[in-house]
């Protein structure tokens, strides 16, 4: 049965210039002395260290984990002894420097104890399989090195179709052309895997017309099974994912939507192979191919590298670099980037490596003023309006930008290619993206530093009322001190009066006494009584007396 | 005559209670145009612009005292934002409030902080932590570079260090325009 396929709007046919680097078969590369592993080889979160200098380390054992969600591993992609862990150069467009794990090599190359799961990848539970895929460190091997299990998560939707993006559209790259050239068998076992995952219904593997010899392989190593391999007219840029999808199902995936909510996974070739070796052969991914080529190299070729290894080996590997080499680019030409340094080295979305000549790159001084021909809007994929988002990317006016759409925009460089004016399109669009990005972040910084502030603010306020209310405090008591303490003495006092005259304050030890003690308590009152009885009439003498002698007295 | 004054009377009480009740009910809590002049402000709260902090400032513009084009630290684009929300004009930044800077974050060389306290109550965001005699550090992230602890300081152990740029923080920077005629 013919499948029908359908077509995406715009595209371009750039010259292909793969054939230079597919003559030879892939090769091992040579080991480097150092390896110099960077903890964010994929988008998301770096990884963690979990090594110290001065480990040794065997080939995939792992050296960095996973940080949060939308985060990967790293494993040591050969044995050796860790020497430092420390900022290196990493490829970014920036040239900037980030945490890095270096390993010096033994030249053994020993792997870490590895083998197959117990069980079969078909009685394991979806979520171990992707516990097993997220701890190998898999990303995607197309280039823009999203964490695999992520995508193999089917819950809550229902995955229809898994593509295998065997599509590799870019010029000059060849590496998973080679791949399923050479390792087609692979590439199915890994298929299997996700589909189990995903529990998809078709599995597709998508390659474009000018790779034959590719599709004749996967073609072959799909006999007995139940997968569709798909030869696709060769356009530009159809290996982008939405692309793929339109051209394969005619489902369009909505603006800042994924592929998930149309019922499609999409998965690059490369990125199968390295599940089938993590599965089947409990092997994290420790190397890729990665396709050395462009006019500078003398023998262009494919090699399988270690990642961390310096570009500049794998070039000496290929016949070194010509003279009039301008600038070597990690990636395609349309998509790439250049790199600061031949030092760089290979990481996970590294799929070729590309030295250019002078020939080869517009010399930046061709800009000429847009003529408004519109040849951008015929070619952009996305079907946005290139020309409209460069005058706003110029002009600063980011939030017009955003109206028309810039965050659709996949950066494929076709506007860019047409422009007769040769205007950096893509890069205004990059500029502003990033420019966006930083205004987000500083919004978020300012509203935290206003709650901050405020908080102070109303801090300092009560902290001044909860002082004022203290003196007040204070001074209210000073005045009233002498008034209190006479009411504290009275208080006193009435305490003391009522002890005295309440109930149970008498003497206890009259009670229960003997008749001696009784006879001898009376002998006493009696005693008092006369003594008080002789007492007065003694008293009342004395007043007789002196009532006389007053009488007499004044009788004189 | 006397039916059309009193229907117009009984008209206008009726609306006049409406109203009334409309401007009790519905009262607007605040100054929503300073609101949104404030949420544009960057919140250094430096006081370069000589009001103290970026709330005032932002009362200031909405009163139409101040000009919109004394934010050193927002600098052109704080400017433009402004513009676009006022309806005005983009002017450049006044001279006398000083200069856009690169972003910088305060340090505190912590060997020769005495622990006398003094930035600690000058920080407008409560960024630097530390007690009486106690070392003083600053929590880099609450930071704003506003400089207001670096007057203070009595042994001037606090630096302005522009803030390193790493990979998730980088920018494109804007392309290139010189062409063949245009340059030198």
């Amino acid at each position: 049965m013919i499948r029908k396929l359908f077509s995406f709007k715009g595209g371009v046919h750039p010259p292909q210039f793969k054939d230079i680097s597919t003559t030879q078969p892939i090769r091992p590369a040579t080991l480097a002395q150092q390896l110099v592993l960077p903890l964010h080889q994929h988008i998301g979160e770096s990884a963690t260290p979990i090594v110290e200098v001065g480990d040794y380390v065997l080939r995939g054992q792992k050296i960095a984990r996973a940080q949060g969600y939308v985060s990967a591993a790293v494993h040591a992609s050969s044995s050796g002894t860790i020497v430092a862990i420390e900022e290196r150069p990493i490829p970014h467009p920036s040239g900037l420097s980030a945490t890095c794990i270096v390993i010096d090599t033994d030249g053994k190359d020993r792997w870490i104890e590895h083998g197959p799961a117990e069980t079969s990848y078909t009685e394991m539970d979806v979520s171990q399989l992707r516990n097993i895929i997220r701890s190998s460190g898999i990303v995607g091997l197309g280039g823009a090195g999203f964490p695999s299990y992520i995508k193999l998560n089917s819950t809550g939707a229902i995955i229809d179709t898994l593509i295998l993006n065997g599509v590799e559209c870019e010029p000059y790259i060849s590496c998973d052309d080679m791949l399923m050239r050479e390792r087609p068998e692979q590439i199915i076992a890994g298929a299997k895997i996700m589909r189990h995952a995903l529990h998809a219904k078709q599995v597709l593997i998508a390659v474009e017309d000018n790779k034959p010899k590719a599709h004749a392989a996967l073609v072959d190593a799909c006999r007995n099974e139940d997968i569709e391999v798909i030869l696709v007219p060769t356009l530009y840029p159809q290996g982008g994912e939405k692309q793929l999808i339109k051209v394969l199902t005619g489902k369009e995936v909505p603006s800042n939507g994924l592929p998930v909510q149309v019922g499609i996974v999409v998965q690059n070739v490369a990125t199968a192979a390295a599940v089938h070796n993590a599965i089947n052969l409990g092997k994290p991914l420790t190397s890729r191919i990665v396709t050395i080529s462009g006019e500078g190299v003398a023998e262009p070729c494919n090699l399988e590298v270690p990642f961390g290894t310096p570009m500049r080996h794998l070039l000496d590997q290929c016949g070194g670099l010509r003279n009039d080499v301008n600038r070597i680019i990690m990636g395609g030409p349309m998509m790439g980037f250049a790199m600061h340094s031949t030092e760089i080295p290979v990481i996970k979305t590294t799929n070729a490596i590309l030295a250019a000549t002078q020939a080869n790159v517009a010399p930046p001084s061709d800009i000429m003023p847009c003529i408004r021909c519109g040849a951008c809007a015929d070619v952009c994929p996305v079907e946005l309006l290139p020309q409209q988002l460069q005058w706003f990317a110029r002009a600063k006016e980011f939030d017009r930008a955003q109206e028309y759409n810039l965050f659709d925009c996949i950066e494929c460089g076709c506007c860019s290619y047409v422009c007769p004016s040769n205007i950096p399109l893509v890069h205004y669009y990059r500029y502003a993206k990033t420019e966006i990005w930083a205004q987000e972040r500083e919004k978020e910084k300012a509203d935290h530093a206003r709650q901050r502030h405020e908080f102070r603010l109303s801090r300092i306020e009560r902290e001044k009322s909860e002082k004022a209310a203290r003196l007040a405090m204070k001074k209210a008591a000073a005045q009233g001190a002498s008034s209190n303490k006479q009411a504290a003495i009275q208080a006193a006092m009435a305490r003391a009066k009522a002890r005295k005259n309440s109930p149970g304050s008498e003497p206890k030890n009259t009670d229960n006494l003997t008749e001696a003690q009784q006879q001898q308590i009376k002998s006493t009152d009696d005693m008092r009584a006369k003594a008080q009885q002789i007492a007065e009439s003694r008293r009342a003498q004395a007043q007789q007396m002196m009532a006389g002698k007053q009488a007499k007295d004044e009788k004189e | 005559m006397l039916a059309a004054v009193l229907a117009l009377t009984a008209l206008a009480i009726i609306f006049g209670l409406l109203l009334g009740f409309a401007a009790v009910r519905f009262k607007v809590e605040g100054d929503p145009l300073a609101d949104q002049i404030d949420a544009i402000l960057p919140q250094t709260q430096c006081g370069q612009c000589s009001y103290p902090g970026c709330r005032p400032y932002a009362e200031a513009i909405a009163n139409g005292e101040a000009e919109i084009n004394r934010c050193p630290p927002g600098g052109e684009t704080t400017i433009i934002a402004l513009a676009d929300l006022l309806g005005r004009e983009p002017i450049p930044l006044d001279d006398e409030v000083g200069e856009e800077k690169p972003k910088t974050v305060a340090i505190i060389r912590e060997d020769i902080c005495i622990g006398c306290t003094l930035c600690i109550q000058a920080c407008p965001v409560d960024a630097i932590l530390g007690a009486a005699k106690q070392m003083h550090t600053i929590i880099e992230s609450e930071c704003t570079g506003c400089e207001l602890c670096i007057e203070p300081c009595p042994v001037d152990c606090i630096d302005m260090v522009p803030i390193k740029v790493d990979i998730f923080h980088w920018k494109w920077p804007y392309p290139d325009e010189t062409t063949a005629e245009t340059r030198p």
